[in-house]
């Protein structure tokens, strides 16, 4: 089954004409994607290799019927992409762009709630179920579908965690790439949740980084909610202390945010916690061998 | 991007903020001019992009002009080492000098966005003038936080709740239209923080900014011109500046290996296993999406030219940056820039192989590793012991070849 996006997925892509929103539109597509559409303002009734082009969403989503949508578009304008997406009625997309203001997602995230849209992102790698489909920018060959659910918040520490666990000789249900700026569309929970739920998945990585306290509240619904394994590793243990973090963002977030303080929390709510990040692969391999039976 | 006390003071006051009379000075003589025109006593604040001036000895009271004067010799060039700066510190080149406030009680104010709620969130306290950690450890009965809807903005009850919880009853409408035009200002500025610490209450009962904060949203600088111009390029460290005009990130850090590395989370768990192995990062670079010759070109001059750095590591998972491009990017780079010390490759993802093949028939030597854990070792074994590093080199080249033979 894996979650959230599967083979018969219908994705439009929006910023389909430029230059890396064509280059992956096509790769999605090689790797067995079904990309039914293009969305660019002024470029409507081009086609990108076969492609149809549409100037506006609500005409893409007439015509094409897409049911995911994925986002290339620059980042003064992504923030507004997004919205054109959620107002022609898709519910799952996906944001590739770096660099999206904050104050700008502070208005998508508030619509997105209301209407119960799942965003991938903004800057991430996207998501893919291995050998199904593939909606995003991560390279393909590096996917085996198996039953390990992976969710990041980095792009390339997702490719390097799945690489691993593929030569450790397991394979990877949906890996979903959440975003790392301080404003992302989903968190841990929603899709440890989802991973709890799917039948094909048997154990999740969660992939997690310094800063914020989503992995110390992933932690919590892990001791709540989940009888699967979990596996974390937190990077940037010997990042400088200070350097990004705001002098007011520290009191809300209390003395968490550090990777130490992440590992004690994970480890108190039974995740399996990987500190070595050269181990992934092998650790995960080897407990679900002997703990798991899996 | 941070904003000096001035700037934020100068564009609060745009928004009918109300702070101290003032002027920016550069020399001592300047200082004392200045204390005469506002009159008797003045305040010098050193104006370095870093919190925790005052605890450091950059705030300071002159009740005379001589003793301004005097004050701003002593200050200006002087190093700031604060609790935020690390030793190195900020050296002081400019000077604020403020016609002193008579205070009756400090208040906090702050506005940022809440990552766990997705909104901007007020964060006051009638405790000001300490640092608002403290605050929160010692009375956190005492801080007040309140969320904004952004579709709403700052409600009237919101605001006057904070008047009830402050004790601005007798200042009731003065503190209202502040309260809403920092707001304003949070909002129109793209501000990631904005902060007044202390917001007081004078003997006058008025109400006064004496210290101002602001942190810009790097992402919104395109749409605000007007922040953007005020960046003072002499408080940051020149080389993380250029870095940031070719579009790198880059920190500085102690160590002796240099690292060049695609994605920040893989940069940062880069630097992990360059510890676990043993060895030191030098710094903390990410390439970002778009690995040029331009990009990685830039990237080897700025690492090398610390001379600290005793071997190389680039680690790239190409994923929207493509292998051969980056191979063909590395290549290019060191036909320019010249580096006498190991480089260690470590490339996989998207066109591996295609990029593979490119370092193999470079006219340079690289070390190619397979993966994280065996690149990290050799990194570290290469910084370690430069002799045996480079007996190593020629035979590590014919392992990694022979090795690819064989599959």
């Amino acid at each position: 089954m894996a979650v959230c996006v599967y083979r018969t997925s219908k994705i439009v892509v929006q910023g389909i004409t430029g230059k890396e929103g064509r280059y992956h539109a096509l790769a999605c597509r090689d790797y067995g994607s079904k990309i039914v559409a293009g969305v660019t303002p002024g470029k409507g009734g081009m086609d990108v290799d076969g492609i149809p082009v549409y100037n506006t969403m609500e005409e893409a989503v007439q015509h094409a019927h897409p049911n995911v949508s994925l986002i290339f578009v620059p980042p003064p304008f992504a923030a507004d992409a997004i919205m054109e997406a959620v107002g022609s009625g898709i519910k799952t997309i996906v944001c590739i762009t770096e660099g999206i203001p904050e104050l700008d997602m502070v208005k998508v995230k508030r619509v997105i709630e209301k209407e119960g849209v799942t965003l991938i992102g903004p800057n991430c790698p996207g998501i893919i179920t291995p050998g199904a489909t593939k909606i995003g920018i991560m390279p393909g060959h590096i996917f085996k579908r198996g039953s390990v659910g992976i969710i990041s918040r980095s792009g390339t520490l997702l490719y390097e965690t799945a690489d691993q666990i593929t030569k450790a000789g397991l394979g990877q249900s949906t890996c979903v790439g959440i975003g790392g700026d301080p404003i992302v569309g989903t968190d841990y929970i929603y899709w440890l949740r989802q991973f709890e739920a799917d039948p094909e998945t048997e154990a999740v990585m969660m992939v997690g980084e310094i800063g914020g306290n989503a992995e110390e509240k992933a932690a919590e619904f892990v001791q709540k909610e989940m009888k699967k394994p979990v596996f974390a590793f937190i990077a940037g243990k010997t990042a400088p202390p200070g350097r990004r973090m705001g002098h007011a963002g520290a009191i809300i977030m209390g003395k968490s945010g550090t990777a130490e303080y992440k590992y004690e929390v994970l480890s108190a709510a039974g995740v399996h916690t990987i500190e070595n990040p050269g181990y992934i692969g092998e650790v995960i391999y080897k407990t679900l061998k002997s703990e798991y039976d899996i | 991007m941070k904003l000096h006390e001035y700037q934020a003071k100068e564009v609060l006051a745009s928004y009918g903020v109300p702070v101290p009379e003032g002027r920016v000075t550069h020399f001592p003589y300047d200082a004392w001019m200045v204390s005469m025109e506002l009159g008797l006593p003045v305040v010098l604040k050193a104006q370095v992009l870093t919190g925790g001036r005052g605890k450091a000895g950059g705030v300071k009271l002159a009740k005379t002009s001589d003793e301004a004067r005097d004050i701003a010799q002593e200050l200006f060039g002087k190093k700031l080492v604060t609790k935020q700066t690390g030793s190195q510190g900020f050296t002081i080149r400019k000077l604020l000098v403020e016609k002193a406030a008579d205070i009756d009680r400090e208040l906090y104010f702050s506005i940022v966005v809440d990552r766990t709620t997705s909104r901007p969130t007020v964060i006051a306290s009638k405790r000001g003038g300490m640092s608002i950690e403290e605050v929160a450890e010692k009375y956190p009965e005492d801080i007040i936080k309140i969320p904004i809807d952004p579709a709403a903005g700052f409600l009237p009850y919101q605001i006057r709740r904070l008047k009830y919880d402050l004790e601005l009853t007798a200042q009731e409408k003065e503190a209202a239209k502040i309260f809403a035009a920092l707001y304003k200002a949070f909002y129109e500025k793209d501000c990631t923080l904005l902060e007044l610490n202390p917001l007081v209450v004078l003997k006058s009962g008025h109400l006064l900014a004496v210290d101002a904060k602001m942190d810009i949203d790097e992402n919104a600088l395109y749409r605000r011109k007007d922040i953007s111009k005020m960046r003072d390029l002499t408080e940051s460290d020149p080389d993380e500046l250029e870095a940031r005009f070719t579009g790198l990130n880059f920190i500085k850090l102690p160590g002796n290996i240099g690292c060049m590395v695609n994605g920040a989370g893989l940069a940062m768990t880069t630097m992990d296993v360059i510890k676990l192995a043993g060895g030191e990062p030098a710094n903390f670079l990410d390439v970002g999406g778009e690995a040029t010759p331009e990009t990685i070109s830039k990237g080897f001059e700025i690492i090398t030219r610390d001379p600290k750095v005793k071997a190389i590591f680039i680690n790239i998972f190409g994923g929207i940056v493509r292998c051969d491009k980056v191979a063909n990017g590395i290549i290019q780079a060191l036909k320019t820039v010249k580096v006498k010390i190991p480089v260690v490759i470590r490339l996989t993802g998207m066109n591996k192989e295609e990029g593979m093949e490119i370092l193999k028939k470079a006219p340079m030597k690289f070390y190619i590793a397979q993966d994280l854990r065996d690149a990290a070792e050799m990194v570290s074994e290469l910084s370690n012991d430069k002799h045996s590093a480079t007996e190593k080199k020629s035979t590590e080249k014919e392992n990694t070849k022979a090795e690819k033979k064989e599959k």
